[in-house]
């Protein structure tokens, strides 16, 4: 199973876990992205992502392909939610299971470090003190804020 | 030429739209950022942002063709 999913409900943890069973695997790795009541300096209420699917799912599914083939793990998913969530919610999941850990780990690794740099989704917090900011975008409306 | 823009996240609330329908003589996707950061100032920059032509991510060089639809992305933030 080789999946890249977006999706505005709660993740199913257990489902994607049990998709990754494999008999020739001894290793399987997971990473949960949370959301984290700080960032900067700020108190963090929630989050808000915005996601465009078209390409989201087009360059997910490129991504990991790419970890099937730099790494050799046998399977390999991805699920990143939309829409608004609340402190604790799993934001993001990615799970990887291989022959051994090494490149489970490694290719774990690699997927949610491009699912950051490269796909369409942008997240907004929302501080105690009222205000809203679009995360890695402070400078790019400068004059909004003039 | 025609051209249909999108625009996303931090660039629709600076520009206030989702998208439009406009008609251009420029040549590429950078010059079409430069004159819609003309008619909304609040596009200020677009050096960490990216452009993408009828959904594939391409080079701000791209030369542009009637009835392309551009989408304009602010810096990315998933995870």
């Amino acid at each position: 199973m080789s999946v890249f999913l977006i999706t505005s409900q709660r993740v199913d943890l257990a489902a994607l876990r049990e998709g990754m069973f494999d008999t020739g695997c001894g290793a399987y790795v997971q990473f949960e992205g949370w959301v984290r009541d700080h960032n900067e300096g700020q108190q963090v209420l929630r989050l808000e992502y915005e996601v465009y699917e078209p390409l989201a799912i087009k360059e997910g599914e490129r991504i990991i392909a790419e970890a099937g083939q730099r790494f050799g793990v046998r399977r390999a998913a991805a699920i990143h939610r939309s829409g608004m969530l609340e402190l604790t919610d799993v934001a993001v999941i990615v799970g990887v299971s291989s022959p051994h850990r090494g490149e489970a780990f490694d290719a774990c690794r690699y997927i949610i470090d491009q699912v950051k740099s490269r796909l369409p989704i942008w997240k907004k917090e929302h501080y105690a003190n009222g205000k809203a900011e679009w995360v890695n975008c402070r400078h790019c409306t400068e004059a909004a804020h003039r | 030429m025609n051209i249909r823009i999108r625009y996303f996240a931090a660039f629709r609330e600076a520009t206030g739209i989702a998208s439009e329908d406009i008609e251009t003589r420029v040549e590429t996707a950078a010059a079409l950022f430069a004159e819609c950061a003309d008619r909304y100032p609040a596009l200020q920059s677009w050096s960490a942002s990216q452009v993408a032509v009828n959904d594939e991510l391409v080079d701000w060089g791209r030369v542009l063709a009637d009835g392309d639809e551009v989408l304009f992305f602010p810096p990315v933030a998933g995870g």
